[in-house]
């Protein structure tokens, strides 16, 4: 049972019950970050067993699902730092360099099969449909790992330019391509999406 | 003279491919005043670059957006782990506790 004393003296609920009590959300809170289900449900089981180790050193400061997120984010950092390392240093691979032909020579919009869109009447309307969540879901997907990792540590996690850098061990330049790369395909992907939806 | 003047500022101006690059940089560092202006004075003149830029912003509204009611608690549009994956967490914690 918990106490609300400052200075922590909360403790921890039983293991047994911290999949039913936790599961979805750490689940969740993964899938937000990753770029599929399996990654997701391995980060949130070694995040379980990391607190089992941990658990006598549970200070109490925070709630109980608040510390368990913090050693979830730490896994998914150290995965996306794995995942940076299999990257050549400088330099992009080729899943990071090829891209639609967005531009022609002179820098213009190949607009018959780049041009964007426009979306929809009422853009707020359209976080309301399933068909664009499910774009979203399925093209972040698609993008290549490290370029997914740099996006969702700017996008989801927010952290600044330099801490993205220092996570991946890639220069301001390059990450700043990464991320427009990573934009203009999304955006790309999505668009195709909602306007040719796949059959199921 | 006229012609030269307008060929001179059509090369200098930045091309849409590179306004999108400082676009997508506008999302993560400042741009400078010249940066800005040249931006702004392109997206009021092409309906491509203007799209791209909101689309780049809602794609952005829309991820931050859905984290926040995630961390709210919202659970209502969440997906939860397969009992497939429950079960297998729950016995490796199981098996971890020995």
């Amino acid at each position: 049972m918990s106490s609300e004393q400052s200075g922590g003296s909360r403790s921890l609920s039983d293991p047994e019950t911290w999949v039913e009590q936790h599961g979805d959300y750490l689940f969740r809170c993964a899938l937000l970050r990753l770029r599929d289900a399996r990654t997701a449900e391995d980060l949130v089981q070694e995040t379980f067993l990391a607190a089992l180790q941990a658990r006598s050193r549970f200070a109490g400061r925070s709630s109980e699902r608040t510390w368990l997120v913090g050693i979830l984010k730490h896994k998914i950092m150290d995965h996306f730092r794995d995942v940076s390392r299999e990257q050549p240093g400088s330099g992009f691979d080729e899943a990071e360099a090829q891209g639609g032909e967005w531009f022609d020579q002179a820098g213009h919009w190949n607009v018959e099969t780049a041009g964007p869109r426009e979306w929809a009447e009422d853009p707020s309307r359209l976080l309301e449909q399933r068909q664009f969540w499910d774009a979203l879901q399925g093209c972040l997907g698609e993008l290549p790992p490290r370029m997914a990792a740099a996006f969702s540590l700017r996008e989801i996690d927010e952290l600044e330019s330099k801490e993205v850098c220092a996570a991946l061990k890639i220069s301001p330049a390059n990450l700043w391509v990464l991320l427009h790369r990573a934009r203009t395909k999304l955006r790309h992907c999505i668009e195709a999406r909602l306007f040719r939806p796949r059959t199921s | 003279m006229l012609h030269r003047l307008i060929g001179w500022i059509a090369r200098h101006l930045p091309s849409c491919e590179q306004v999108t690059q400082r676009v997508s940089e506008s999302l993560d560092r400042d741009l400078s005043l010249g940066e800005r202006l040249a931006v702004r004075f392109h997206v009021l003149m092409c309906v491509f670059c203007a799209r791209y830029e909101r689309q780049l912003r809602l794609i952005r509204a829309a991820l931050r957006g859905r984290r926040d009611r995630l961390e709210a608690g919202d659970a209502a549009q969440a997906p939860a782990l397969s009992p497939e994956a429950r079960a297998r967490i729950q016995r490796s914690l199981r098996d971890g506790d020995r």
